[in-house]
């Protein structure tokens, strides 16, 4: 059984569709990266997913709950699906750990000293474990990013979405927050990418979904993708990817 | 007879009035900000009749002189059959007042604030009012000390308003002194330093609470 399935999903923001009748299933463990255009509903997927954004029509399951359904409990739901954001969303008002522990402690309700001990875990997964007392101004974005897959984590989710995490980083510090994704990808962490960064998404990625105008044109592995893709859009994307960002090995 | 010679006699006059300028600020100020949490939030995430309900609130405070006000509840309200005291009226106008300015001051701080939070909050499972106490309101807050500090620094001078409806504050006993006396120079001259002084006080506590709840990302480092 797939771990998630989306069925025939469809969103609009005004006149605006987004997201056109997508269906595909996510198996556990699969990595999955999402590459498309700017603006072709690849973030709204992403938001669909956790319900952040409910799609407007279309179902979809989170093992054998139809998390779209009517009085479906979301809090329940989010908590086994980790999101890491482009812009980090770290809580600016509290520490790295605190930002860790807020889901164990007020969502998940385990006591305060748990909540710390298992936050630091999870920094140390990243390796932000000597940063745990600093504020988000006071991180580079990387660290920050690593945080906030620590964030995530902590909260041991089924899956994980990750929305162009590195895409506001500068380039240097892309390669500590691919290191971590790479490492969960490695543990069997089921994970939806929507990314740029192709090397990732070569050695990483089970499968390479290319999106345009709300709808997946095409989906396949990525040295199927990569050497040969058969959509001439997703040609001409790669294309460009690789003009902007260097061929990638 | 020199003003400094009459001065002792009314001293305690001024210092009663002194106090009850400072009761007036320092309870409206703090039952207006009570009031003020639930109207934002209100304002802010409520649909349909709460969030009306605020809004009119704060069109009909912001929208209707003080003094008109204070005239309504002091004047106005006894018609109906209740008794009501000179000070309590001036409180019970100046809580209303200032709830409305400052859920207005409130509300600038929960605009300052990226929606990023708020999905970050309920990716993690957080519900909409954990969010919003744990997440949004913290940060708000902090955006919102130099509004707020400010409305406190309008309180005090507001209140000397309260005179009008027999309220013996301040400037009521200054009043009563220069009408007795005939020194209004100089007793006017006093009290405004009087006021320059405790606003000072205000300036330098919401300096001190700007400072002890200071957090990295929270400053104007553009200034720096």
């Amino acid at each position: 059984m797939p771990l998630v399935r989306i069925e025939n999903i469809s969103k609009s923001f005004g006149k605006n569709r987004v997201l056109d009748g997508i269906t595909f299933d996510i198996e556990p463990g699969a990595v999955k990266v999402i590459i498309g255009p700017s603006g072709t509903g690849k973030s709204t997927l992403l938001r669909c997913i956790n319900m952040l954004a409910p799609p407007d029509s279309g179902k979809i399951w989170l093992q054998d709950t139809e998390i779209t359904a009517p009085h479906t409990d979301l809090i329940k739901i989010r908590q086994k699906i980790g999101m890491v954001f482009q812009h980090f969303a770290l809580f600016k008002h509290l520490r790295a750990v605190d930002n860790v522990a807020l889901g164990l402690h007020r969502v998940k309700k385990m006591n305060r000293s748990d909540a710390y001990e298992k936050a630091k875990q999870n920094l140390q997964k990243v390796g932000m474990q000597d940063h745990g007392d600093k504020y988000p101004a006071q991180l580079s974005g990387g660290q920050q990013q690593r945080v906030g897959i620590a964030r995530a984590l902590a909260m041991d989710p089924l899956l994980m979405l990750f929305d162009e995490p590195t895409s506001a980083l500068d380039p240097e510090l892309i390669g500590e927050v691919l290191m971590v994704m790479q490492k969960l990808a490695l543990e069997g962490m089921t994970m939806v990418c929507v990314t740029h960064e192709m090397g990732f998404a070569k050695s990483v990625a089970n499968e390479i979904i290319f999106m345009e105008g709300g709808h997946i044109l095409e989906a396949s592995p990525p040295a199927e993708m990569f050497n040969n893709p058969r959509n001439e859009r997703t040609r001409s994307f790669l294309h460009k990817i690789n003009e902007l960002y260097g061929e990638s090995k | 007879m020199s003003f400094f010679a009459v001065l002792p006699k009314y001293l305690p006059d001024l210092a009663h009035g002194l106090w009850l300028t400072i009761a007036l600020t320092l309870i409206a100020a703090a039952l207006g900000f009570l009031l003020s949490v639930p109207l934002v939030l209100a304002l802010l995430y409520t649909k349909g009749i709460p969030r009306m309900l605020a809004r009119l609130f704060i069109t009909l405070v912001r929208g209707t002189p003080l003094l008109v006000q204070l005239f309504f509840i002091y004047y106005g309200i006894p018609a109906l059959g209740i008794r009501i005291q000179p000070f309590n009226a001036a409180l019970i106008g100046f809580i209303l007042n200032s709830a409305a300015y400052q859920a207005e001051y409130l509300k600038g701080g929960f605009m300052a604030i990226s929606s990023e939070q708020m999905e970050a909050a309920y990716s993690i499972g957080l519900s909409k009012w954990q969010a919003v106490r744990v997440v949004i309101f913290p940060q708000a807050f902090r955006f919102a000390i130099p509004a707020l500090s400010n409305e406190i620094i309008y309180l005090v001078k507001y209140t000397s308003v309260a005179y009008v409806i027999q309220v013996p504050e301040l400037l009521s006993q200054a009043k009563f002194f220069a009408s007795d006396t005939f020194f209004h120079l100089q007793i006017y001259f006093l009290i405004g330093v009087v006021y320059l002084l405790l606003i000072w006080v205000v300036s330098k506590l919401s300096d001190m609470l700007e400072h002890k709840l200071h957090i990295p990302g929270f400053d104007i480092a553009h200034l720096r």
